[in-house]
């Protein structure tokens, strides 16, 4: 590089450098213009959820728009106590249920399929297409649907049964798109090398591929539970009498005029956190006690 | 016991995946108990399908595989006791050294202490004793190899199958691995058998070397006997080593016949087993590069040299002990002279200079 330099005629020089070099030891000032536009993307992002939190931990006098009246726990208490409210405790307790059955079943189809999707077969892309399909359908529409189906066939709508199929219309797709992506990362050599190791087929999936793929299907299973945990569009015709959470904070908003609802926010943010943090925990637990068994 | 033997025996197989072409077409082969059999060839002459199907992974369309005296074909590889090590290694990267090495004991249900000690024993043999809990992403290449090896070794196989077990390693690494190779095999006194697209490797290692094109066998003898005495032009190209020249066959006298060629007085080869030469035939010829001198021109042949073809010098590189000089001796095809170090720099040639091109008339070897 010097040498290039030395070689360059002097009354050059100096304008170059001047052209093009920035301030020595600064940043250049797109630096500030971008990192100014991703503090507003971070405070749309957030703000608006952050007012809910704040305004939750008023106090009795506490109203729906700031300013704060105070601070207490008082809001949350009243969420479980009062019935006025609706039917908090129920319907959170289903969402929880209807979340987890949704999971293992989104988990257990998706590897499924990952597994079929691994060689070409007759069909393959109609089955891909078909699955795509049910992604962009609308929601509500689908919801509306199936709802009518049930109707339709003399069924009653239930959050067990016609919900949860309404559900696992929106969340097998993206768990198996997902798990295409996980599988795309497994090499079959694996397979092979157990097979000729004399492992049968079970043995291959339980002891290869199953510990193998462990940290995408905890991904799986993350993408399962948040997608069915507030769900809305598809369960709104589908649960039928009995509402599930999304359903209970919508028609609150319609009824409830206290800071209740947003304690129920607070507390719902807090068990989707709790939910990510523990499927982000397992990952690295699972490559944390790889990693000690290998050092021990 | 019979049932040990890891003798190998292909008849008549033949694959294809397309039903159209034939990937191994009609191979037959005896491989020796114990032998160190190297198959090698360019990719997609159908080695490693060949392996493949000895090891169980792939069934042969048509055709026998024999182990020991048992028709193997449609069984499982563990029913043939033999044990592949992959290309890659395929190493289950979620065990450790030793419980990789303990899979195949462990999918037969042997209890935790059983083949743990098991799998020390063998983690011993490779050397890998400070490495048994290392996951295989922090080992070195050479060291990934060895726990496939030993991976492999354990399930007790009558034949040992390597797909290019070098290829991953760079280029020192592989001729230390190589011995290492050849090492476990002598100690492991099984049936290996390699495949490999370096002719380096193949001669260096096999006793048996297999040279295959296109799904067939050219040719397939001992290290030695393929690389000094070629079958025909392709095995002599592909070996390397060896310059070949064609051209119509002139006169045949006796015990030899001379070959056409730009040179004045023409080519003159000894028959041997190729008897059947007539006047005008088309005659592929090898010789060997280091059999080769170079003379300046008005100078005498050595003696035995009855053939002296006059050349440009192309190109001249140092090899080291040698001097690969490359000439224009013959119009279509490559010659080359391996000249020795001290032979060559007492009178070295540089580019341009003419010189002439001979060897001894008893090193010449006609191909089919």
């Amino acid at each position: 590089m010097s040498a290039v330099l030395a070689d360059m005629p002097e009354t050059v020089a100096p304008a170059t450098s001047k052209a093009i070099a920035p301030s020595r030891g600064g940043r250049p000032w797109t630096f500030y213009v971008l990192a100014a536009l991703f503090t507003l993307y971070v405070i749309a992002l957030y703000g608006p959820m952050f007012c809910i939190y704040v305004l939750s931990f008023q106090d009795i006098r506490g109203g729906l728009v700031f300013p704060m009246k105070g601070h207490s726990m008082h809001w949350f208490v009243d969420l479980f106590t009062q019935v006025r409210t609706g039917d908090v405790k129920g319907s959170f307790d289903r969402s929880i249920k209807l979340a987890v059955i949704v999971t293992v079943i989104t988990v257990v189809v998706s590897f499924l399929a990952g597994l079929g999707f691994r060689k070409r077969f007759r069909g393959d892309t109609f089955v891909f297409y078909m699955m795509i399909g049910s992604l962009v359908a609308p929601g509500l529409v689908l919801g509306l649907g199936t709802g009518l189906l049930f109707q339709a066939l003399g069924l009653n709508a239930s959050w067990y049964s016609s919900a949860l199929g309404a559900q696992l219309s929106w969340t097998l797709p993206f768990g198996v798109l997902v798990m295409f992506a996980v599988m795309s990362r497994f090499n079959h050599v694996w397979e092979e090398a157990a097979y000729d190791l004399g492992a049968s087929r079970w043995q291959s999936i339980r002891l290869v591929m199953i510990p193998v793929l462990a940290p995408g299907l905890v991904a799986v299973a993350l993408f399962g539970f948040t997608l069915s945990y507030d769900e809305f569009a598809r369960s709104l015709q589908t649960a039928g009498s009995l509402n599930t959470l999304p359903l209970e904070i919508w028609s609150m908003t319609l009824n409830v005029t206290s800071p209740s609802l947003y304690a129920l926010g607070t507390v719902t943010t807090i068990v989707s956190f709790v939910v990510i943090g523990a499927s982000l925990g397992s990952i690295v637990l699972i490559q944390k006690k790889r990693g000690s068994s290998a050092k021990g | 016991m019979k049932k040990d033997r890891g003798d190998i025996e292909l008849a008549g197989v033949c694959k294809s995946f397309d039903g159209v072409t034939n990937v191994v077409d009609g191979v037959n082969l005896r491989i020796a108990d114990g032998a160190y059999c190297c198959f090698i060839g360019p990719s997609g002459c159908g080695k490693t399908t060949i392996l493949r199907m000895i090891a169980g992974h792939e069934d042969p369309t048509a055709g026998e595989i024999v182990i020991g005296g048992q028709n193997v074909v449609g069984l499982a590889p563990v029913q043939r006791r033999t044990a592949m090590m992959f290309q890659s290694y395929a190493l289950f990267p979620h065990l450790t050294v030793r419980e990789n090495i303990a899979f195949a004991l462990r999918v037969r249900g042997q209890s935790k202490a059983d083949r743990l000690r098991a799998a020390d024993a063998m983690i011993e043999k490779v050397r890998l004793t400070q490495f048994a809990d290392r996951l295989p992403a922090q080992l070195s290449g050479g060291q990934q190899q060895r726990v496939a090896l030993a991976r492999a070794a354990i399930t007790e196989p009558r034949v040992l199958l390597l797909d290019e077990p070098l290829s991953a390693l760079d280029e020192q690494l592989r001729v230390q691995m190589r011995q290492e190779l050849r090492r476990m095999q002598q100690e492991l006194g099984i049936t290996f058998i390699h495949v490999t697209h370096t002719q380096l490797e193949a001669i260096a290692l096999a006793d048996l070397v297999v040279v295959m094109e296109q799904g067939k066998i050219k040719q397939a003898g001992a290290a030695r006997d393929v690389y000094a005495h070629p079958h025909d032009r392709y095995v002599a190209e592909f070996m390397g080593g060896q310059n070949v020249l064609s051209g119509r066959v002139e006169k045949v006298n006796g015990a030899s016949f001379t070959l056409a060629q730009a040179a004045p007085s023409g080519i003159e080869v000894p028959l041997q087993a190729r008897a059947n030469v007539s006047v005008g035939d088309k005659v592929d010829i090898a010789v060997r590069r280091d059999d080769v001198a170079l003379v300046r021109p008005g100078r005498d042949l050595p003696p035995g040299c009855t053939t002296s073809l006059p050349s440009r010098v192309l190109a001249i590189e140092y090899q080291g002990y040698f001097v690969k000089v490359m000439l224009d001796t013959v119009p279509d095809d490559e010659f080359v002279a391996y000249v020795p170090e001290k032979t060559f720099f007492a009178d070295p040639f540089t580019v341009g200079d003419v010189v002439m091109a001979t060897w001894a008339t008893g090193s010449a070897l006609p191909l089919a």
